[in-house]
């Protein structure tokens, strides 16, 4: 079998995992929060902490690494994907945590991410989306909703933007999650279940950027609105949701539609109830899709299904070969097929 | 061909090409030759010549595939010049080859094959053998086709299949005029074509049956005899560049301790290392086919921080998708071999021909200062040695390698005497142990100024890596002036160090005198027999070749010095040359470029090398 992570009861804090370095993202950027979760979630994992390994690309986010007093690597814009992977396969026993931006993965990294999400390696990932570049100052990226006025879209974008769940399942992604930079328990409880599945776990996280793009995702995290725009989704729980709890999704033959529970003889049996672990991707789509006014956003765990690690099918390879292979050294391969042996006299002989 | 005595007449050595449509199987036809050419004792080398396109058009000129073996009595150090025997199974290989043969040279043709239809396609307007163009051959014709029908009858398989047989026949012809022995190729077929009993009496039927007909017509006016060559007594076998770069970096992980991580991406010619490396799991060697070439690097570069011994391998064109995370591994001072098989560019360029036009590219295409080791293969057999010692000396000094092969050397074979991994220099990379109190990221070895490499899961040890500049000791971000420009020169002075680590530069003739050559990497089997051969005509000329690049060896200024003349040969428009302008500058340089995606022929050579003595 191929090693995996071990996890074993360790008295660790959130202070094990703080590093001596100046945070230096931007007061009030929502990365502060995101920190503060991660730093809370890697002590409950049981993990060594020296078997954590932070990984990220660049841009305001991939910071992240130095912020961790873990192993890290600061990787090139895009990149972080690849990284992972490498350390992964060379040492499938490492927690992995790829820390990414939607500039980052979306766009200079959007070959890496998808391929990643496809190999299925247990990597941790956590994307930043705050539909900006932000350490570049502004300008629009592949997540921008479409006519958005940036420093480089003066006159509003042209281009309709990705939306990272549908990209991660049609790139067949097994774990998809989303959360809310505004809601630090639902952060750590996503990030707890993400951590737990084994194989590319990537968790799109609506980021706010202060200063580029304050207030994209108002609508959604709006204190005054947020329990109508958000849905918090829960496995084999019903889809409900609203300040009253008495909204609810039902799946019809047009998709998802948004019913409320008492009304026009709606029951709390009719509500669509949530299956993360289905292979099917058809409602865990239809749910990425979902966005305010017309629906809540669809937040917690969205999609959950098992398959095999790529670390677990290439070591697995290992083993069997090793225990099976009648070439036990270098030396042997050097030797097997055709070779001769050119003896004192210089005569061959076979 | 020289000959050397007459009747059963001895050689010293003979070339012989073989030439066909691209799914006539020639490849196959000339290793078996390699391969009982291996069995006679002699030396020999291999090139494959073959299109960019896996099935041209068949017939055509732009289709014809072709392997040519040189061997011989002495020691064989190119695939050689021109052919003494031509094996042509068609008239488009007869058109294609016309200009790789000796004026003398036997010309094997299939009859069959020399019909009106395939004149057109090969862009002939008469028979060939009939409008004065082979006049001073001798040309063979065998009815190979219909023959190798005939004899396969018995059998009752299909003409197809029967036909993808006649290269046998062909080769069986071979066989006979050099007095060679069917019975190994026999037992070839055997292992083989284990699950297919007629394949295996059809090819072992239509060799011998080439054979005998060679015999029987007496189709060659002799038959040659070359004796074997006087290697060094032990293991031998035949290897490709690849293969032997690819079987190098096992011998290192094995050595060092270490799990081989090769990210790779399929790309021409380079793409056997990869395929080879993913056939040796049982050694814990993961080949990772990434979605790019950016990937293959940077999967590497996180295998090398998780403490693998990382790999990637590429060509020209990959090499360039790779800069940018070269420039990672300087900065992250990771250990890291980059293998370039280089092709002929700029661009997709020619994909299956050689060059060595990506030397510029290695020592300086990346952003900001960022110097590597660069070092160039030899030979195919070479690509072995200088394979482990990239490894090793990457491990060692915490750096990135580039090791520079090409396409002639990766595809050409030689023979290789097998050595024993423990016979290999020790690898030891600088690993930190567990809660080492005095361990910091870029805490440097006085001599060496390597930092050490402390590996994820290691207690004690976190930390931080990354592509911001860091400061020197602590490895904290930095951004200081004074600082940022003590670490550029620490990591230049850590590359140029190394020179104390490599071998000097070897003169090969005199000492001192009228003129040096200078070549590097995969030419040098061509420059040392032309330099060889001239040393026997009495002419005073000396050889000097580089396999270390950057670092230069330390002796290069001094060895420059004892010479009037320098003369550097290289297959591009002068890279190696402006280079060594650059660092040597008190010296004039010569320089012979060739660009054609060919290698350097041994009689150009010497023309050339003459010439310039009697300017």
């Amino acid at each position: 079998m191929a090693e995996t992570i071990k996890t074993k009861k360790l008295e660790l804090t959130k202070e094990d995992f703080e590093s001596d370095q100046m945070v230096k993202w931007c007061p009030g950027c929502g990365d502060h929060a995101i920190l503060r979760s991660v730093e809370n979630v890697f002590p409950q994992l049981g993990i060594p902490k020296e078997d954590f390994v932070v990984v990220s690309g660049i841009g305001c986010s991939s910071r992240f690494p130095y912020y961790m007093n873990t192993y890290g690597i600061h990787g090139i814009h895009g990149r972080a994907a690849a990284l992972a992977t490498g350390i992964k396969l060379t040492n499938p026993k490492l927690s992995v945590w790829m820390i990414t931006g939607d500039g980052d993965s979306m766009a200079i990294g959007g070959n890496h991410f998808i391929h990643m999400a496809r190999r299925n390696a247990d990597i941790n990932v956590l994307l930043f989306n705050n539909k900006i570049y932000g350490l570049t100052k502004g300008q629009y990226s592949p997540t921008t909703p479409k006519g958005s006025k940036t420093k480089s879209s003066p006159q509003g974008t042209f281009e309709p933007p990705f939306n990272p769940g549908e990209l991660v399942i049609g790139a067949r992604g097994k774990f998809f999650a989303r959360v809310v930079d505004t809601n630090p328990k639902m952060m750590t409880e996503v990030f707890l279940e993400a951590a737990k599945h084994r194989g590319t776990s990537i968790v799109e996280i609506l980021a706010n950027c202060v200063i580029f793009n304050n207030k994209i995702h108002g609508l959604i995290t709006a204190r005054e609105t947020k329990e109508d725009s958000q849905i918090f989704l829960h496995a084999d729980k019903p889809m409900i949701f609203g300040k009253e709890q008495n909204k609810g999704l039902v799946l019809t033959s047009s998709g998802l539609e948004v019913v409320t529970i008492g009304e026009n003889g709606v029951t709390l049996d009719d509500i669509l109830v949530h299956d993360p672990y289905k292979a099917d991707p058809g409602v865990h789509i239809m749910l990425c899709e979902m966005k305010p006014p017309e629906f809540p956003a669809a937040l917690g765990v969205i999609r959950s299904v098992k398959a095999e690690t790529l670390e677990s099918l290439v070591w697995n390879s290992i083993e069997h070969e090793k225990r099976t292979s009648p070439l036990k050294s270098v030396d042997d391969l050097l030797r097997t097929g055709n070779t001769w042996i050119i003896g004192e006299n210089g005569n061959s002989k076979n | 061909m020289a000959l050397k005595k007459d009747r059963v007449v001895e050689l010293e050595n003979a070339v012989i090409r073989f030439a066909g449509d691209s799914g006539d199987g020639m490849q196959l036809t000339g290793n078996l030759f390699s391969d009982s050419t291996a069995f006679a004792g002699n030396d020999f080398a291999t090139f494959p010549d073959y299109p960019a396109e896996i099935r041209a058009p068949q017939g055509t000129v732009a289709g014809v595939s072709g392997f040519q073996i040189h061997f011989g009595h002495s020691d064989i150090h190119t695939s050689g010049d021109l052919a003494d025997v031509l094996v042509a199974m068609n008239p488009a290989s007869l058109k294609a080859n016309m200009g790789w043969i000796t004026k003398e040279a036997i010309i094997i043709v299939d009859t069959d094959a020399f019909i009106e239809k395939n004149f057109n396609k090969a862009g002939y307007k008469n028979d060939p053998r009939k409008d004065g163009s082979l006049v001073g051959h001798q040309v063979v014709e065998a009815p190979i086709t219909t023959l190798t029908r005939e004899a396969v009858k018995e059998l009752h398989i299909d003409n197809k299949s029967a036909q993808k047989s006649k290269n046998m026949f062909a080769l069986g012809m071979v066989f006979y005029m050099f007095n060679r022995d069917c019975k190994k190729t026999h037992e070839f077929f055997e292992r083989k074509f284990k699950a297919n009993p007629i394949v295996v009496k059809a090819n072992q039927t239509v060799l011998t049956a080439g054979y005998h007909f060679a015999h029987t017509i007496e189709a060659f006016a002799n038959t040659f005899k070359i004796e074997p060559a006087p290697l060094d007594k032990g293991l031998y076998r035949n290897v490709t560049g690849n293969l032997a770069t690819a079987w190098g970096l096992l011998a290192a992980a094995e050595r060092s301790g270490l799990k081989l991580f090769l990210g790779s991406y399929p790309i021409t010619p380079a793409s056997e290392i990869l395929q080879e490396l993913s056939r040796h799991k049982q050694f814990s060697a993961i080949a990772f086919q990434a979605e790019d070439e950016i990937a293959g690097i940077v999967s590497t570069l996180g295998a090398s921080f998780a403490g693998a011994l990382p790999v990637t391998s590429t060509s020209g064109p990959g090499l360039s998708l790779k800069s940018e995370a070269i420039g990672l591994a300087v900065m992250t001072e990771l250990p890291i071999v980059i293998v370039d098989v280089q092709r002929g560019g700029p661009s997709t360029g020619l994909p299956t021909k050689s060059e060595q036009s990506d030397l510029m590219q290695a020592l300086f295409g990346r952003n900001g200062e960022a110097p590597v080791i660069v070092m160039a293969a030899i030979s195919s057999s070479d690509c072995f040695y200088s394979a482990y010692e990239a490894a090793k000396l990457s491990l060692e000094h915490m750096t990135p390698v580039i090791l520079l092969t090409d396409g002639s050397l990766a595809n050409g074979s030689e023979v290789f005497r097998v050595p024993h991994v423990a016979d290999l220099p020790s690898i030891t990379p600088p690993l930190v142990e567990a809660n080492d109190p005095n361990f910091k990221p870029y805490l440097r070895d006085p001599k060496k100024l390597s930092r050490s490499w402390a590996i994820p899961g290691t207690e004690g040890l976190r930390h931080r890596i990354g592509g911001l500049e860091k400061e020197n000791i602590s490895g904290n971000v930095s951004q200081d002036p004074l600082n940022h420009q003590k670490m550029s020169k620490i990591r230049e002075e850590k590359v140029n160090r190394i020179a104390n680590y490599i071998s000097e530069l070897d003169v090969i003739g005199e000492e001192e005198g009228e003129l040096l050559v200078v070549s590097w990497g995969g030419t040098y089997g061509v420059m040392l027999t032309a330099v060889e051969e001239l040393r026997k005509e009495g002419i005073n000329i000396s050889m000097a070749h580089f396999k270390y690049i950057k670092p230069l060896p330390k002796n290069t200024r001094e060895v420059f010095a004892r010479f009037k003349k320098i003369l550097v040969c290289e297959i591009n428009l002068g890279q190696f040359v402006n280079y060594l302008r650059m660092n040597f500058p008190e010296y004039n340089y010569h320089q012979y470029n060739k660009l054609q995606g060919l290698p350097f022929m041994v009689t150009e050579l010497k023309e050339k090398f003459t010439d310039f003595l009697k300017k």
